[in-house]
């Protein structure tokens, strides 16, 4: 019997060895596996290159990771966030180094490195300074400029609803990169709301089939969310709403 | 000279937009046009995080941290929407399947040349996002914007001095003073707001300008 459900989060990032390169999903906090990170704190393994969107919003997630001093590199798109402080005092202090990817390069090399492609030609920075020293090509009379893939040796991240073999759904724009991080590492890690039993997902429906997911945990549900119903009663953080007297 | 202010400017974008256009507004001023589409058009806003059918922002308590737009901000879903991954969403972009997007610059150059997304001032973060996806990736891309700069300064250049971040990919420029296409002769007038004329632009740009002539 398959079975990639694994009992707690330790158990879920048991094993990432320092050094690594390790994808962390989501857009800002929808979609970032906060519990898995949590849990890769504890276990504590350092001098990772990052591979993520964002460097992190507050003090939790990735902030906090980054917060530990575990981190020696991030690869993402837009590090500066309005709350982004972790990661914008480590890189003024020197201490992170940091390479910037227009999003969707960083978007198509996680999907080239997951689906075997070996290199392509982009347009997206031809002519910008992130596209200095980098092979340049004109095909069709368009400037397209050489990228290569990004890999993994691990990838955490958040999906909605999962089963024993690691078929995944995702909830709204939680999904975003998700789906392309799991076929991008060695070991992919799904947190989830609820592990469903197996047939319980439509197969017309599951988006990341479980091929590229190694281990699926469960951790606390989204608050906002009930017996599959939104409820709302959060703000964008996810905290309860104040309840007015 | 007449200056129109920044609700106006994209109530004036709005009018150009047909039905049937799937469009992505960048973060920004840009995100104000969504406020003035008809609501009787059907127009679909694309988000770069993965959502086509976006629609306007939730009650205070019906807020989902999961459905956000690349603002980061809340928003709500239309009838007919649809979510996917950032790798088909910026396909969307790159494939030439969006129509129009509208975003926000530093300057323009004549040829069209795009720089909004670093002053390249000595110690800030870098920090790109999908400004370069979006600069290449649409049909036709606007931008929104003061024609002058707090300082003064055009906006509206004959060559770029802050770090690019797309060639030749601006067909249309929205300004708070006349709204200029982009051709292979350089900036060409295609509306003045109230009073101003052409003369004034040149004085206040330092670049000749052509006067688009209805045919």
């Amino acid at each position: 019997m398959i079975d990639k459900t694994v009992p707690g989060t330790a158990d879920a990032v048991a094993g990432v060895a320092d050094g690594s390169t390790v994808m962390i999903g989501g857009f800002g906090r929808a979609g970032q596996p906060v519990e898995l990170i949590d849990a890769l704190i504890e276990q504590g393994a350092g001098d990772l290159t990052i591979v993520s969107n964002n460097a992190g919003n507050g003090d939790t997630g990735l902030a906090a990771l980054l917060a530990k001093g575990r981190v020696r590199r991030m690869v993402c798109s837009f590090p500066r966030q309005h709350d982004s402080w972790v990661f914008d005092g480590l890189y003024r202090a020197g201490e992170i180094e940091l390479e910037i990817v227009p999003q969707g390069n960083l978007a198509e090399r996680i999907r080239a490195a997951g689906a075997g492609i070996g290199a392509f030609f982009s347009p997206t920075g031809v002519g910008t300074e992130l596209a200095e020293g980098k092979e340049e090509r004109t095909i069709d009379g368009r400037r397209y400029v050489l990228e290569y893939p990004i890999k993994a040796d691990v990838a955490l991240i958040s999906a909605y609803r999962g089963d024993r073999w690691g078929n995944l759904i995702y909830r709204e724009t939680a999904r975003n990169f998700g789906p392309i991080m799991a076929a991008a590492a060695t070991t992919t890690v799904a947190q989830v709301d609820e592990v469903v039993a197996l047939g319980a997902l439509d197969p017309e429906a599951v988006v990341t089939p479980g091929v590229f997911v190694n281990r699926v945990v469960a951790v606390a549900p989204r608050g906002w969310v009930q017996d599959g119903i939104f409820v709302g009663g959060v703000d964008i953080e996810g905290r309860p709403l104040e309840v007015l007297s | 000279m007449t200056r129109i202010g920044r609700e106006e400017l994209a109530q004036r974008i709005a009018s150009d937009i047909p039905e049937g256009a799937y469009v992505n507004l960048g973060i920004g001023a840009p995100t104000l046009v969504a406020n003035y589409l008809p609501s009787d058009l059907e127009v679909i806003l694309h988000t770069e995080n993965g959502l086509l059918g976006m629609g306007s922002a939730p009650a205070p308590g019906l807020i989902d941290p999961d459905l956000i737009n690349a603002g980061k901000q809340p928003v709500t879903a239309l009838a007919g929407a649809a979510y996917f991954h950032h790798a088909d969403s910026f396909g969307m972009m790159r494939g030439g399947h969006l129509d129009i997007c509208v975003l926000g610059a530093f300057q323009v150059s004549a040829t069209g040349d795009l720089a909004n997304w670093s002053t390249g001032a000595p110690g800030a973060i870098p920090a790109v996002g999908g400004a370069m996806d979006l600069a290449i990736g649409a049909k036709a891309v606007y931008v929104m914007t003061d024609l002058l700069t707090k300082a003064g300064e055009s906006k509206l250049v004959a060559e770029c001095t802050y770090p690019l971040t797309g060639v030749g990919c601006v067909s249309r420029v929205y300004t708070d003073h006349a709204v200029f296409d982009v051709t292979g002769g350089g900036f060409q007038v295609r509306e003045l707001f109230g009073g101003t004329t052409v003369d004034e632009l040149e004085q206040l740009t330092g670049l000749s300008l052509q006067l688009r002539i209805e045919s």
